[in-house]
């Protein structure tokens, strides 16, 4: 062991030492992806999500400072955990029916596929979501932001995508949610996501958006994704044909997991 | 030890051979970070319990993570994904409920306020004649996407000193992928995502 050092408590991490203006955070925002498309445009590869990026003030020491080595998956690398329906329970995808009541809010269905870089589904694979609810308040008992917790809401769920990759949830639309990054920094609306692909090469946590918000553009964590392109596909799609009359409002949000550049298979075909 | 998955399904060491399936076609969905709210959405019971607590053949892996302060860090994920002793891939359903039985490879750890982890499992055998290790993947708030990583059992030098990847290492990287036994049996382990000793992660 090299230290004894004591954590400071989770809760007072959560703000910024600096509290810089939205409008310095905007600026910074600006200048680092000015910065990434120069650095593109001299031929440098830059991965879709930056570990550095300072306008989000929690990385600046949690970042690494070298780049990640390049390696080829081997042995346990090209597999992913085994899922099936005994690992969730089918109410676990409804997290409107997880209290005696319903929740506040306005009804969401979300709905999608889960794919990998050719397109192909993904099947028994555990999708886990959890989000703020209408208001824009988490249960966790480190958010205390001053918006009313919903007895009738907790926002976490869980499910198995079926053999065409497909996942569906039921939820409450989130509020945005402020979080002491600067002064006066809000969130845009967010559902958390948790992904297992084939192989463990292809996990990951990553979270969808809703389309229009005007946060976009303020928020730093939306904005590690330097690219337009690379941002979008983390926003669903209001999709009128999975909304459900007098119910429910419906989005439509594909997952596409990437792995080695040739993708590894395995005989038998059970992903 | 073997643990046979409750599906009847025991894995004999799959194999998956590189198939050129031409141009990728669809992009990626880029990730995001974890965020500090994620224990309502991710904790479940036994999630770190791969195997149960000091059954036969199970041994603990423990460790801290670090920031570039070297300060814990006490709102992350550590994730691992192992073989079985004897080299198999576990194919075994079930890490989101565990039955105390099924030896399913995967085990999920949130750090403590002191940045701890750890977890219950088994040391992974050799696969494909391969120094054995972990796959591990950290996430955190305030690190804006996952961080791969390995962590290698110590006790072979053999093994390990052939390994191609941790042979493109300096001694000092290499280090920080090479867990620590302690005279208990158990593995130490600590992580670091920045600074001095700053942990080789990797990428595919």
């Amino acid at each position: 062991m090299t230290t004894n050092k004591t954590a400071a408590a989770p809760e007072e991490l959560l703000a910024a030492p600096d509290q810089a203006t939205q409008n310095q955070i905007t600026q910074e925002i600006r200048d680092l992806h000015g910065e990434v498309a120069r650095r593109e445009a001299e031929g440098e590869h830059v991965p879709a999500t930056m570990w550095n990026f300072p306008p989000y003030r929690s990385s600046i020491l949690r970042h690494p400072t070298k780049n990640p080595r390049l390696v080829d998956p081997e042995t346990i690398e090209l597999w992913s955990p085994a899922y099936g329906q005994r690992d969730v329970a089918a109410i676990e995808s409804d997290l409107t029916l997880q209290h005696t009541g319903e929740p506040q809010g306005e009804r969401i269905t979300v709905q999608g596929r889960l794919l990998d870089s050719w397109g192909r589904p993904i099947a028994n694979q555990l999708i886990e979501v959890w989000q703020a609810n209408a208001a824009g308040r988490y249960i966790h008992q480190r958010d205390q932001h001053p918006a009313p917790l919903d007895p009738n809401f907790t926002g976490a769920g869980r499910f198995i995508t079926n053999d065409d990759g497909e996942y569906k949830f039921t939820s409450i639309k989130p509020g945005p949610y402020p979080w002491k990054n600067h002064v006066n920094a809000w969130r845009p609306a967010h559902i958390h996501f948790s992904i297992f692909g084939s192989g463990f090469t292809q996990r990951i946590v990553t979270q969808m958006y809703f389309p229009g918000d005007p946060l976009f553009a303020l928020d730093p964590i939306y904005n590690t994704i330097p690219r337009q392109k690379d941002r979008d596909r983390l926003i669903g799609t209001y999709d009128h044909d999975l909304t459900v009359p007098e119910f429910s409002m419906g989005y439509r949000w594909d997952i596409v997991v990437d792995g080695p550049d040739a993708t590894w298979f395995e005989p038998e075909g059970d992903h | 030890m073997t643990t046979p998955s409750a599906d009847g399904t025991t894995a004999t060491a799959p194999t998956r051979t590189k198939r050129d399936l031409g141009p990728k076609t669809h992009e990626r969905t880029p990730g995001q970070t974890v965020g500090p709210f994620f224990a309502f959405g991710t904790v479940y019971d036994k999630m770190n319990e791969v195997v149960y607590p000091h059954s036969p053949g199970s041994v603990r892996l423990s460790g801290t993570l670090y920031d570039g302060a070297g300060q814990p860090i006490p709102d992350a994920l550590v994730e691992i994904w192992g073989a079985d002793s004897e080299g198999n891939i576990p194919r075994g359903r079930g890490s989101r409920r565990r039955d105390d039985f099924t030896f399913t490879g995967y085990g999920r750890c949130a750090t403590t306020d002191e940045g701890g982890f750890a977890f219950w499992t088994l040391n992974p055998g050799q696969v494909d004649s391969r120094a054995p290790f972990f796959a591990a993947i950290v996430f955190a708030r305030g690190l804006p996407d996952k961080l791969h990583t390995r962590i290698y059992l110590p006790d072979d030098q053999d093994l390990l000193d052939a390994d191609p990847f941790l042979s493109s290492l300096t001694p000092d990287e290499r280090a920080t992928l090479i867990a620590t036994r302690t005279p208990d049996g158990n593995l130490h382990h600590d992580l670091r995502l920045q600074g001095e000793k700053e942990t080789v992660f990797i990428a595919f």
